[in-house]
């Protein structure tokens, strides 16, 4: 996985609360190989009519935010359904960061598995950065995670990240390869964990199997 | 040597810590980890990587997003979805998962069926691609729901990485009313802490309105933790949980059993454990508790109003009110109890077990349904079981459909769909936008509410209607 150092990038607004993960990604659209892109499926029903049409008001498709890799929204960000088919969305619609004031605990976790920064602000600096955004319509902005800090117009915003995912993101870190390299850990716990906890195991005694 | 009073939560995590690094992230180990349709995505991160499955054995297959609850002994009709459950059937076959198939008596919505197999036990760590996998925490397991590249690294290496939640504890103290239902504690809750209330902590309940529920209530309580925002909530075991598992087909036997229980009881919160948070709700003021907006947190007693937003000052928040009363087209200050609605859906692993079915056949009994309405128990048993108690002849009777098992119209992706513009009474978990079907109003409330609601064909306080009965 590539890591995230810093981003300076055109930034679009959403500014919606709750914007949950059956929105970002509808539930129809995950029976989609990921090898076919998820990139036009992000806020489908917000973005589409049932005709398939563009009916959006969202600035997503405004084209004066073309291009952004930065969403800012308002809280409960990605709350929801564990489907990780929102985060492809959002990648192949070319985001990487999303600045909030909270994000879904899974999401957030998913987000982190590709790459994508959620950013964490205050509800106060989230209004301000959307209201510079749509003042100033597309705008860029710049993240610096190692600092967790934010530059937007004269503006510096400080944001919060859980330090185990600040540190996967620098690092561009791949968790199989780290797990594997803990192979004798993993050895060691399952033998000690047969004599502990004997009744952990699935076994149907009425067959003996 | 150990002073400190550690909580279930404290001892649930340290018993399956592999290793641990500084910054305070764990390599956890992985009791149960349990798979589903959607886990294709997984299957193919794993293929990708030209990679081994770590512990066939402690894995679990159910086909039940996509499945079809109608027809189900012809082959299924909707060519995309039947790919999708032969998928399944090959990845685990091709791995040695056990699978249980969709005509298996044993099949069911994963939440509701693992645990009917004895499969969830107290002290374990399950996960799953679904953020309903706190529904097992009823049982004193650490459960929880990750994503599909979690999906592929459990498949991969039997472990995950986490960083330790803070820990929050609920207490519902004091007998509930009669009428009411572990889903109108959960709405009340959720609507106090807000849907991201409990993000990043685990959750506790306690209190002796939750020793009070069976275990059917347990798992209602848990599985709507994630609509507060938390990865999992659990209750300790007791007396309840060991007489529900006794027996079970994977659950341990006879001696075995007695050495697991004395194990079990150890593991509830010490007395003086610490949480970071603790909230306490009073059983007696808990009310029959509807959903009026698009996010769970948007619940309020069935005898309130819709909220104006012009009397928020906070204009984000006054926008959200605003927002979720255009799509569901109501008017601020309107009666909550003069919504009609357009059809009900009783199911799902919300509130899909045989005491939910109870719970809204009590009501319906002898009645007829002024809308139309389907019943989806939440397992191939369950719907067993009804069909011995004759609950299947009063939901027919009343005018409602009782079809097969599965998540069916919860997620609407098997066909079971609400139509644009309609509003459903509904005993699912979501109430968000387009949930149930594009353009879809879905009103969450205890599966007794959907039934009242069925029965006057608008949002109803089910007492009214439960009156000389149950």
């Amino acid at each position: 996985m590539n890591p995230f150092t810093t981003l300076a990038a055109r930034a679009c607004p959403l500014p919606l609360a709750n914007v949950d993960t059956d929105q970002l990604v509808p539930a129809r659209f995950l029976k989609r190989s990921r090898a076919t892109g998820y990139g036009g499926f992000l806020l489908h029903d917000l973005r589409f009519g049932a005709d398939g049409q563009a009916k959006s008001v969202l600035p997503l498709d405004d084209p004066r935010y073309k291009g952004a890799q930065i969403l800012v929204a308002r809280r409960n960000f990605g709350g929801g359904s564990s489907r990780e088919g929102a985060v492809y969305a959002l990648a192949d619609f070319g985001i990487r960061c999303i600045i909030a004031p909270s994000f879904g605990d899974i999401f957030s976790s998913n987000c982190v598995m590709n790459g994508l920064l959620p950013a964490r602000v205050k509800e106060s600096d989230a209004e301000a950065l959307l209201a510079h955004l749509e003042q100033f319509a597309g705008a860029a902005i710049n993240v610096d995670l190692e600092a967790q800090r934010i530059v937007c117009g004269n503006r510096v915003y400080d944001f919060s990240i859980d330090s185990f995912f600040k540190t996967k993101l620098l690092n561009g870190w791949d968790d199989v390869d780290v797990t594997l390299s803990f192979s004798e850990e993993m050895q060691a716990f399952q033998s000690r964990d047969a004599a502990e906890r004997p009744w952990a195991r699935p076994i149907r005694a009425d067959r003996g199997d | 040597m150990r002073s400190q009073p550690l909580s279930i939560i404290d001892k649930l995590w340290e018993s399956h810590v592999i290793v641990a690094r500084d910054g305070g992230d764990c390599l956890l180990f992985i009791d149960r980890h349990l798979l589903h349709e959607g886990s294709f995505h997984a299957f193919e991160q794993v293929r990708k990587r030209g990679r081994a499955i770590a512990r066939p054995d402690l894995s679990f297959a159910i086909a039940d997003h996509y499945v079809p609850t109608r027809a189900r002994a012809q082959p299924i009709a909707n060519p995309e979805i039947a790919r999708m459950v032969d998928l399944l059937a090959r990845n685990t076959g091709a791995h040695g998962i056990a699978h249980i198939g969709l005509n298996d008596p044993r099949q069911g919505i994963v939440h509701v069926a693992i645990p009917e197999q004895g499969l969830t036990l107290p002290g374990l760590t399950i996960v799953c691609g679904d953020s309903h996998t706190s529904t097992h925490g009823a049982f004193g397991a650490y459960a929880f729901g990750i994503g599909a590249s979690e999906v592929a690294h459990v498949l991969m290496t039997q472990a995950i990485w986490q960083k330790k939640p803070k820990c929050m504890r609920l207490r519902v103290e004091g007998a509930t009313m009669p009428g009411t239902a572990a889903k109108d504690i959960a709405l009340t809750f959720i609507s106090r802490v807000g849907a991201d209330g409990a993000q990043g902590h685990a959750i506790e309940y306690a209190g002796s309105a939750v020793r009070a529920l069976s275990m059917e209530g347990r798992m209602t309580l848990c599985n709507l933790s994630i609509e507060a925002g938390a990865r999992n909530g659990l209750v300790a075991p007791d007396q309840t949980t060991y007489d529900w598992l006794k027996g079970r087909p994977f659950a341990p036997k006879g001696e075995s059993f007695e050495r697991a229980v004395e194990a079990w009881d150890k593991l509830a919160s010490d007395p003086g454990a610490s949480f970071d948070r603790e909230i306490t709700l009073d059983g007696g003021e808990i009310v029959p508790t509807v959903t009026w907006g698009t996010s769970p947190e948007q619940a309020l007693p069935v005898d309130a109003t819709v909220p104006d937003p012009s009397t928020h000052a906070d204009p984000a928040r006054a926008a959200a009110i605003s927002d979720a009363i255009a799509y569901m087209g109501l008017t601020p200050g309107g009666k909550l109890s003069s919504i009609a609605i357009d059809r009900v859906f009783i199911g799902s692993c919300t509130n899909g077990r045989i005491e939910d079915l109870r719970a809204a056949a009590s009501v319906l009994a002898g009645r007829r349904a002024k809308v139309p309405g389907l019943v989806s128990p939440g397992s191939s048993s369950v719907k067993r079981q009804a069909e011995e108690e004759g609950l299947d002849r009063i939901f027919r009777e009343a005018g409602l459909e009782f079809a097969d098992s599965g998540c069916s119209m919860c997620v609407g992706i098997n066909g079971d769909l609400v139509p644009p513009g309609e509003r459903c009474a509904s005993t699912t978990n979501r109430n968000f936008k387009g949930r149930q079907g594009p353009g879809a109003r879905t009103h969450l409330m205890s599966p007794a509410m959907v039934a009242a609601a069925a029965v006057t064909g608008h949002l109803t306080d089910a007492r009214e209607l439960l009156e000389g009965r149950a």
